[in-house]
């Protein structure tokens, strides 16, 4: 009995000193909320859209599918920040630019085409390819020239839905709805949960086996904390930085595969505007110190769908449409004080305090 | 800022539901009459300041527009300068001023800050004409401004919305950028018809003119379970992405479907919806002020006055019963 009450104790006493907290403590809050204020929030029903096909809708699913490009993006933003101790703000930019050039291979040059016959992959890894080249970019930047990571990212934050808007002369490419593209974003006929789930857990596992079976964690952690310490002992700053750029540029290419087929066209000034900023706050929510070194993945995500509930939770009950970014800015002020490592040291001190008297009973009773 | 009107409305304005099909062939007319009327021995020196044509199909077609009609064939030599930022603007209106166009042609970034360049060029004997939007400077300052009424492109498609008799009206309003002339013009029509006809709102809210947005808080009145009949987008953008929401839950919209679907700009994709029967109505944004433009030009340059200090330009509307594709291929942008 006693054993198995330690236990108990031990999983929870080391959840309350992890990371996660932060993000778990947010989603129950919101959970309850919702739960007090319309239960009907968590109602699941099974549909059909308008071809026929099953599918699955209901509030949760809702901000399963659209956290989708959040979570991808949090993957890569976490390892920018733990590696480089800055953040890439150009992500929403390079979407738009990685968005563009997957449509205009899939276009050919037509901007209206009737039937696509470039094959799907083929338009995906040429705009993994461009992302990639805006994440080497980025990370040169970076690593090599030494630039503060915000200042070197904005020079794609700001030049970047221009080029997207260049690749494809400035017009304005649409895919036919017959060829398909739009599963990505969408549903597979046949499968009731929609795609972008499938592709964020897919890219979820991955970097989770990336982080278990490659050194690839430790070293940006190591670079992250100490650089110089890092080198000597035989690891190359440098390239791992620009690594983790690179990383989050597939990030990117992702995210942007999903944000076009979700509407088959893409408007480059407007697609994906100011994900960034969500995706920073992700990281932050998750518990990371921005300025680099440990970090938890498991976290960042979760931070990432925490923002989503959060925006759900915000249309579901109907914000005025001018309050709406102050409520969010509430929200996410009161989060990120809370994460602070100050207020948090001061609330596990609080804690202790609390704990102590019935502790010190315990003590007794034994 | 803008009062009168010099152009009659269409029928749409009226109440029928004919669809505006001769809105904006006068244009055409008067850019033919422009090539005569102009000197042919010496170009007319207009300098030409717009937004970045990146902004949005609109912004595409309006420099386009300009950029076909000050030619020098139709004998101008014409400069332009693009910027999104008013100060970047001004300083290339003072460079203009300074190499003594006799026109300056304005789509300021922001209404403010105006007053100063365009004392300047008074002074400098450069005639500023405003195009697309207005700005807070005395009219004294410039000799006509051609541009929007986005009042009335919201009364108009309200107008319309009024016109189909539903047995009950539940909307979903999708709001763009809050604060910009298109919104604060497309919402006043309808909040006011709303409050006047006791219509429901089952949602009002800003997508700050992107398609995601929009599907999301589309998606969220569909998951809430909460009925609705009418999708009022500020955008063409926004109401193809509420319509993907629809289409994902299997809810028919358009001509013969459950939900009315309404956007705004005139897109040639969106016009293609209405045609198609997939939307209902498409209130156009007409971008094409370069033949009121060149009219006004023509007028001063033979020794005539403008009367008119604001020219509303004149904006009519699709709809998915009477639209043709010659208004597609006339009006899209």
């Amino acid at each position: 009995m006693t054993i198995e009450k330690n236990q108990d104790d031990n999983v929870l006493k080391r959840l309350l000193h992890s990371q996660m907290i932060i993000p778990i403590a947010a989603l129950l809050a919101l959970v309850v909320f919702n739960l007090i204020a319309d239960p009907l929030f968590f109602a699941i029903s099974m549909g059909q859209d308008s071809s026929g096909n099953p599918v699955l809708s209901g509030q949760l699913v809702s901000i399963l599918n659209n956290g989708s490009e959040l979570a991808i993006l949090a993957i890569g933003m976490t390892l920018v920040t733990a590696a480089t101790g800055g953040q890439d703000i150009s992500v929403g930019a390079t979407i738009a630019v990685a968005g563009s050039a997957m449509l205009a291979v899939l276009c050919g040059g037509n901007m209206r085409p009737e039937v696509v016959t470039t094959p799907f992959i083929l338009a995906f890894l040429v705009g993994v390819l461009v992302a990639m080249l805006c994440g080497a970019f980025n990370g040169v930047m970076v690593a090599v020239f030494k630039v503060q990571p915000m200042v070197a990212t904005l020079i794609l934050y700001t030049a970047g839905r221009s080029i997207a808007a260049w690749i494809n002369n400035n017009a304005l490419p649409i895919i036919p709805t017959e060829s398909g593209f739009g599963v990505f974003g969408g549903f597979i006929p046949g499968i009731p949960i929609p795609t972008p789930v499938f592709i964020a857990i897919a890219c979820i596992v991955v970097i989770f086996l990336v982080l278990k079976f490659t050194s690839l964690g430790l070293y940006v952690q190591s670079v992250g904390i100490n650089e110089r310490a890092a080198r000597l002992n035989g690891l190359n700053p440098t390239f791992i930085k620009w690594l983790t750029f690179v990383i989050l540029g597939v990030c990117v290419a992702v995210a942007a595969l999903i944000k076009v087929s979700r509407i088959s066209t893409i408007n480059y000034q407007t697609i994906a505007a100011d994900i960034e900023m969500d995706a920073i706050l992700a990281v932050a929510l998750g518990g990371n110190a921005l300025s680099g070194g440990k970090f938890n993945m498991g976290s960042s995500i979760l931070g990432a769908y925490v923002i989503q509930f959060l925006t759900t939770t915000l249309y579901k009950f109907n914000v005025a449409s001018a309050a709406l970014p102050a409520y969010k800015a509430v929200v996410v002020i009161a989060l990120v004080v809370l994460s602070a490592p100050i207020v948090r040291n001061k609330l596990s001190a609080l804690w202790k305090k609390i704990r102590s008297p019935k502790q010190a009973e315990v003590e007794v009773a034994k | 800022m803008i009062s009168r009107r010099n152009f009659l409305k269409g029928a749409g304005l009226a109440g029928g539901t004919l669809a505006l099909v001769g809105c904006g062939g006068g244009g055409t007319d008067a850019a033919t009459d422009g090539d005569t009327g102009s000197d042919s021995g010496e170009l007319i020196s207009v300098g030409i300041i717009n937004n970045d044509p990146n902004e949005s199909g609109y912004r595409t077609a309006n420099d386009k527009d300009m950029k076909e009609t000050f030619t020098e064939e139709n004998g101008f030599a014409a400069e332009f300068a693009y910027s999104m930022k008013n100060e970047e603007q001004i300083a290339s209106a003072q460079q203009f001023i300074q190499n003594g166009v006799k026109y300056l042609l304005v789509s300021a970034a922001d209404t403010a800050g105006w007053d100063t360049p365009l004392k300047d060029a008074q002074d400098a004997g450069t005639q500023t004409i405003l195009f697309d939007r207005v700005v807070d400077a005395d009219p004294s300052l410039y000799v006509a401004a051609v541009v929007s009424d986005m009042d009335a492109e919201g009364q108009t498609a309200v107008d319309w919305l009024t016109d189909q008799a539903l047995p009950e009206y539940n909307i979903i309003h999708i709001q763009g950028v809050m604060g910009s002339a298109a919104q604060v013009g497309r919402t006043g029509a309808l909040d006011e018809a709303v409050a006047a006809n006791g219509w429901n709102l089952v949602v009002q809210q800003t997508a700050d003119w992107n398609a995601e947005t929009a599907q999301q808080i589309t998606q969220s009145v569909i998951d809430s379970g909460q009925s609705f009949n009418v999708i009022y987008a500020e955008n063409d953008d926004m109401a193809k992405g509420a319509v993907a929401a629809l289409d994902a839950a299997g809810i028919t919209h358009g001509k013969d479907g459950d939900v009315i679907i309404m956007g705004f700009d005139h897109n040639t994709w969106a016009l293609e919806e209405v045609m198609a029967g997939r939307w209902n109505y498409d209130g156009q944004c007409n971008p094409y002020q370069a033949s009121t433009i060149l009219d006004i030009i023509n007028t001063l340059e033979s020794g005539g006055t403008v009367e008119e200090k604001t020219v509303i330009m004149e904006e009519g509307y699709a709809d998915c019963d009477t639209i043709t594709q010659e208004y597609i291929d006339e009006n899209g942008i």
